[in-house]
């Protein structure tokens, strides 16, 4: 390997622009809201109680854009693993009353690590399943995905009525997660801590695995353009059964919070909680995680304010939310560059 | 090159459908070890679709594609690329949300990128050491295939499939390629097949070449003896080099 005679031409640098404005919409629309709540006290409640719901919302729809992403694969059976994560935590947490039941914060951690870990290792393994049964025979057919993993989600929703019930079933929350942190005049309660504790937690890993891993590398550029992913060596679709497990473990770890978050689950609350995970990806552009995080505290928060300032226009306001921001970036707030 | 004397790649009678359209209808073709063959022919004429279908992005309805005497038709895009064929396809195919140095990871299958030949590749394209860092969507239309074509050769391989690497090119850039190639040929056990429409670009480097029509191989032969016979390059690609020169 020589040198070669002929030096290259002399190339300007290309500019490269940092995307920062959707970054500003989670505080701008927080700013926005404060002086039509009035109330500061209230105003942090919101904002805090919102973030929580985003930060579930996030871990849920994070593997599902990625799944898209990856192998344009429309998974509308996600919700079902949100139902069987938080269903299989509440199966064990009576058994772990022990540690749940006591004041100890570190206990009460232990339990609850013990029941997303059990959550996750369910819905991986379903997630698995799902893929080999449900999602294979499909690939690259829209229109049948739709209907075969709707089907999965009856199909599971039915399983969980009868194993469980048709009736709503308690998830209380550990002891020491119940009740409030008062700061001044502000009570903000703890388990919505925890859960945007949990939720920076998995953005982050996330963003480490994406951005510093091979692994990750293969999927960001899987989600751009797989088929030169496979031209380079690599087996895409293992990649892919791997991200689904993983997406679906992290619905099932999102069922865990949203079930403590509600303290109360039903068979049909993966169904409900679709409605905003499916929002959440679209506003974020399908297959960006950045995104999908920026979406999903962007709905949340909105409708807590909307909950609070307007009731009657709560229901709307996600769907108008999605309106406004696709009429601004039709492709989502971080669109993925598919070839 | 290669004293070798068996063809490093074969296409027999590959026929490749693409839904309704049957676009490759019986290709034959020889590429020789160490040799840097050219695949000519008018838009339409199917020299893409045989990249892709070697490459196996599209499976050949009947024929056999044979690389080192393995049969390779129905194999999998990624065990075909594990076999040793590299492949710039004619959109480049660079990650644009990825950097120019995170690109090049993803190419050195193998592990750490070799530093030794880190640097031929940056003495080749200094704009990808200049641009490093950054995101590969931002480079120029030559920044980029420079990218694509170091993301081939950042590990050794067998087999390079380019297809149209002066699309679109500026002709200082174009010159920066030809070099780039030089230096490729200088090692006798490296192969290539090069999808061209530049002629000039083709008879400067082509040392066989192949012309395709209509989804087949209409002639094979010295790229020398194309170069010099007007009447040859008139009929087989419509075009006159004096129009060019």
């Amino acid at each position: 390997m020589t040198a070669p005679a002929t030096p290259a031409p002399v190339l300007p640098a290309p500019a490269q622009r940092r995307d920062f404005a959707p970054l500003l919409l989670v505080p701008l629309l927080a700013l926005t809201a404060l002086p039509l709540i009035g109330d500061w006290s209230t105003w942090v409640t919101l904002t805090v109680a919102g973030l929580a719901m985003g930060m579930i919302i996030f871990v849920v729809a994070s593997g599902l854009t990625l799944v898209f992403g990856l192998m344009d694969v429309l998974n509308f059976g996600h919700g079902a693993f949100i139902s069987v994560g938080a269903y299989a935590a509440a199966a064990l947490a009576p058994s772990l009353s022990g540690l749940t039941q006591t004041d100890s914060l570190a206990l009460n951690i232990v339990a609850l690590l013990a029941l997303i870990a059990l959550a996750m290792a369910v819905t991986g393994a379903l997630g698995y399943a799902f893929e080999r049964i449900i999602i294979m025979p499909v690939y690259g057919q829209h229109l049948k995905q739709i209907l075969v993993t709707v089907g999965g989600l009856i199909v599971t929703e039915q399983l969980i009525i009868a194993v469980f019930g048709p009736v709503q079933i308690a998830l209380p929350l550990p002891a020491a997660f119940r009740g409030s942190i008062v700061l001044g005049d502000v009570a903000i309660e703890r388990y919505r801590v925890i859960a945007v504790v949990v939720g920076l937690v998995v953005f982050t890993a996330m963003l480490l695995v994406l951005g510093r891993t091979k692994i990750g590398l293969l999927i960001r550029a899987g989600v751009e353009n797989g088929e030169m992913v496979e031209a380079l060596g690599y087996h895409i679709r293992r990649l892919f059964v791997g991200v689904f497990i993983a997406g679906s473990a992290l619905a099932g770890l999102g069922g865990v919070m949203w079930g403590f978050y509600r303290e109360a689950l039903t068979p049909a609350m993966g169904m409900d909680v679709m409605v905003l995970v499916f929002i959440v990806v679209v506003i974020g552009g399908l297959g960006s995680v950045g995104g999908c995080f920026i979406g999903a505290l962007l709905v949340a928060v909105t409708a807590n304010y909307t909950g609070f300032l307007a009731p009657k226009l709560a229901l709307g306001s996600n769907i108008l939310l999605m309106a406004l921001i696709l009429l601004w970036r039709s492709r989502g707030l971080y669109p993925v560059a598919k070839r | 090159m290669s004293s070798d004397p068996a063809p490093l790649l074969t296409l027999s009678g590959v026929n490749t459908h693409i839904g309704p359209y049957h676009i490759l209808q019986g290709v034959d073709l020889a590429v020789p070890r160490g040799s840097l063959t050219m695949l000519l022919g008018r838009n339409g004429a199917g020299k893409t679709t045989t990249l892709r279908t070697i490459m196996g992005l599209w499976h050949a309805s009947a024929g056999a594609v044979r690389f080192d005497g393995a049969d390779i038709t129905a194999w999998a895009t990624p065990d075909i690329a594990q076999a040793g064929i590299a492949y710039v396809p004619e959109n480049m195919g660079i990650f644009a949300d990825l950097t120019v140095r995170e690109n090049l990871v993803l190419a050195a299958r193998s592990g750490p990128i070799d530093e030794t030949r880190l640097r031929w590749i940056f003495s080749l394209f200094p704009a990808l050491e200049r641009f490093w860092s950054l995101a590969a969507g931002v480079l120029s239309g030559g920044q980029k295939q420079m990218l694509s074509i170091a993301r081939a050769i950042i590990e050794p391989r067998r087999l390079f499939l380019i297809d149209e690497p002066t699309k679109g090119l500026a002709p200082a850039i174009i010159a920066n390629m030809i070099e780039a190639f030089r230096e490729l040929k200088k090692n006798p056990d490296t192969t290539i097949l090069v999808v061209e429409q530049n002629f000039l670009f083709a008879k400067s480097l082509g040392d066989t070449v192949a012309v395709m029509d209509n989804g087949r191989v209409v002639h094979a032969g010295a790229m020398a003896a194309l170069a010099e016979d007007r009447r040859l390059q008139q009929r087989l690609l419509g075009l006159s080099l004096d129009q060019h020169q």
